[in-house]
């Protein structure tokens, strides 16, 4: 799988296709049955009498190497923020919660704070990637599950009082009752909140994201388990956040797994996330996280190495998401991501 | 929620989440399973409509005037979005996007001249024509307003919503820019204004054909390359056409978007091309990427449940509990 690789040939005039109807019309008929993978060029210049064959190029066309699709206009600061901030906040609601329940105090308070701060993050980062902000609150006006977007607004709605109150009540430790409802409202919303996003990438006719559907809402899963665990680390003393490291442990692990299972699937369509920019962001968020995996495991009771695995983690789950984000713009961009695997299974 | 029947998403009565494009994926092999094409307007909501409406565009007969491309920015007050040589042939507008609603491309191919000369591509023995085996292929590319349309199920905001004739609109003053129909759209159709920050793109002329009058592009094209009527009519004379096209020799021409069992459900605007649709800047095999959305929810359903049992296991299982 991994040896395959898409090609286009560019632009609009084709000197492979030499003279072809020497032999009139039924010869044609001949050529028009390869409505499959790549043309096979048949034919050479002038002179060779259309009788040898040439070497078929069996690369689909492109007009002119331009993109088929138009290249997502989200920027990313903005979105890819965006799915880190959201992915921390909704796992650091899970972790808060129960961690509140196996009898730590000190962890969910911080997780708490985490999860409200990084949702307004979030929340900022969408508006501000508006084309007219002033508009955001029309994501209210309908609600649709064909839209992913429309399905995280109505999400956020909900889960942005839940985090903020829960928050509030664990800081200023105020009614503590509706504290304990908002805690665990804002876990169970804050599972979708931290996988939504997948839909929302793949749901798009961007080929490295849509390809990548199966394994997506996993590798979102996970990255943001190991941000939420990687902020607990980093934040509270070793003696408090053994949670926290597990649940980065965890995290780091399926994110690296998935992460793995998607660009073997992916074959020749992983290589955006190979390649290039994406390729060496995606590269050395592999090295923090396992960095960061290691370390989380083996901090024991050390202050500096469990912030520090925290940190590499927190770090490691944002350049994941700039590398997805950005391994998308790339595929959007050439064209032949986008004809190469639909000539692919034209010819079945 | 007051415009709900015309969002595109199913009315209330069509049964919730079985409507849309997500529809169709529930059956077999993800294939529409259905005997009669569908019917966009009534699935959106209107029980008594028109007939859907749409363009054919017969590229053989395009001879790249560009009179749509002028009609349709005149008629819909369509800004200038730059004025630059592309090298690209005579194709300085390069692609469709939120200020270009018709495109026509050009594509120079070294080809055949006695093939050329019979079907009346080039003139005979013209410089520069075919004594050099140059053939031009000429296209008016425009929105599909596809029966299955990913700008309109992807919409947060009920913008983009479907008319009573089966096309796709957006209605600007709902749009807030959030810009997922841009990258939903599988031909790279619609675009965001910088100048509104709102999407665009054609709207069939929604303002004239709901007077029975034809879209400017249609209106303006002197060669009737691009064909407006009712769809199921324009069917009938693109098949004829192509078999008028096969028996004159041209094997090579196809008919693309035309048939309601491919990955959009089929075009509102459809096509008669004379090479592969990537020649064109056309994707070959397009299909509307909700219909994998029941499957991508799945997914993240698993994933999301299994962040939550990972914070359980992470702080419940085999852990201590602390005073």
């Amino acid at each position: 799988m991994s040896g395959r690789r898409f090609a286009l040939r560019r632009g609009g005039s084709r000197p492979g296709r030499g003279p072809d109807d020497g032999a009139g019309p039924g010869r044609r008929d001949g050529r028009a049955g390869r409505g499959g993978g790549g043309r096979e060029g048949h034919g050479g210049h002038g002179g060779h009498g259309g009788e040898e064959p040439m070497v078929p190029t069996a690369r689909p066309d492109s007009y002119y190497g331009r993109p088929v699709l138009k290249e997502p206009l989200w920027e990313a600061p903005d979105v890819a923020g965006y799915l880190f901030f959201g992915g921390l906040a909704g796992a650091s609601s899970l972790l808060a919660a129960f961690a509140q329940l196996s009898g730590n105090r000190e962890l969910p308070r911080v997780s708490k704070a985490a999860a409200a701060g990084a949702i307004g993050l979030s929340l900022a980062a969408l508006v501000r990637d508006l084309g007219r902000p002033a508009r955001f609150l029309n994501m209210l006006r309908v609600f649709k599950v064909t839209s992913p977007m429309s399905v995280g607004s109505w999400l956020l709605t909900g889960y942005g009082p839940a985090a903020g109150a829960a928050a509030a009540s664990a800081l200023t430790g105020r009614l503590p009752r509706a504290g304990a409802a908002a805690t665990a409202a804002a876990a169970a919303l804050g599972a979708g909140v931290a996988t939504y996003t997948a839909a929302l990438v793949c749901d798009t006719a961007v080929p490295a994201w849509h390809e990548g559907y199966r394994e997506m809402p996993f590798v979102f899963a996970g990255s943001a388990a190991s941000a939420a665990g990687g902020l607990g680390l980093l934040a509270v003393r070793p003696e408090r956040s053994r949670e926290a490291a597990r649940f980065a442990v965890l995290g780091a692990a399926t994110e690296l797994t998935a992460k793995s299972l998607l660009l073997r699937r992916l074959g020749p369509m992983a290589e955006p996330y190979q390649k290039g920019r994406a390729g060496t962001v995606m590269e050395v968020a592999e090295v923090l996280t396992a960095a960061g995996l290691a370390g989380a495991m083996l901090a024991g009771r050390s202050r500096p190495v469990a912030a520090l695995s925290g940190a590499a983690l927190v770090a490691a789950s944002a350049l994941t998401r700039f590398g997805i984000f950005e391994a998308g713009r790339v595929s959007a961009r050439d064209p032949k991501y986008t004809i190469g695997p639909q000539r692919e299974r034209l010819s079945g | 929620m007051t415009d709900l029947p015309a969002t595109g998403f199913p009315a209330p009565a069509a049964g919730g989440a079985t409507g849309g494009a997500a529809g169709p994926a529930g059956g077999p092999a993800g294939g529409p399973a259905l005997a009669a094409p569908v019917d966009p307007a009534a699935r959106a909501g209107f029980p008594d409509h028109p007939p859907r409406l749409g363009f054919f565009t017969d590229t053989s007969v395009c001879i790249g005037c560009k009179a749509c491309e002028v009609a349709c920015k005149e008629w819909n007050e369509v800004p200038e979005d730059g004025l630059l040589l592309t090298g690209m042939s005579y194709d300085n507008t390069g692609d469709l996007n939120a200020s270009t609603w018709r495109h026509v491309a050009f594509i120079e191919q070294t080809g055949s001249p006695a093939h050329d000369q019979r079907v009346g591509l080039v003139a005979d023995g013209g410089p520069g024509g075919a004594a050099d085996g140059t053939r031009w292929l000429m296209s008016s590319d425009v929105c599909k307003h596809c029966t299955e349309a990913a700008c309109l199920d992807v919409c947060p905001t009920g913008a983009l919503m479907r008319t009573e004739f089966g096309t796709v609109v957006v209605q600007d003053d709902v749009c807030n820019g959030c810009g997922y129909c841009v990258s939903a759209c599988p031909f790279g159709v619609i675009g965001r204004r910088e100048s509104d920050g709102g999407a665009h793109k054609c709207t069939l002329c929604y303002d004239r054909i709901g007077d029975g009058l034809t879209p400017a592009c249609a209106k303006a094209c002197p060669t009737e390359s691009i064909q407006f009527g009712p769809v199921d009519e324009l069917r009938e004379r693109a098949q004829a056409r192509l078999l008028e096209l096969h028996e004159s020799g041209e094997a090579q021409a196809r008919l693309y978007l035309e048939n309601p069992e491919d990955g959009i459900g089929g075009g509102g605007a459809f096509f008669l091309l004379l090479d592969e649709p990537e020649v064109y800047g056309l994707p070959p095999d397009p299909v509307v990427t909700t219909r994998d959305l029941p499957r991508m929810w799945r997914q993240v359903a698993a994933a999301g449940a299994s962040l939550a049992v990972g914070a359980f296991i992470a702080c419940l299982v085999g852990g201590r509990r602390r005073a």
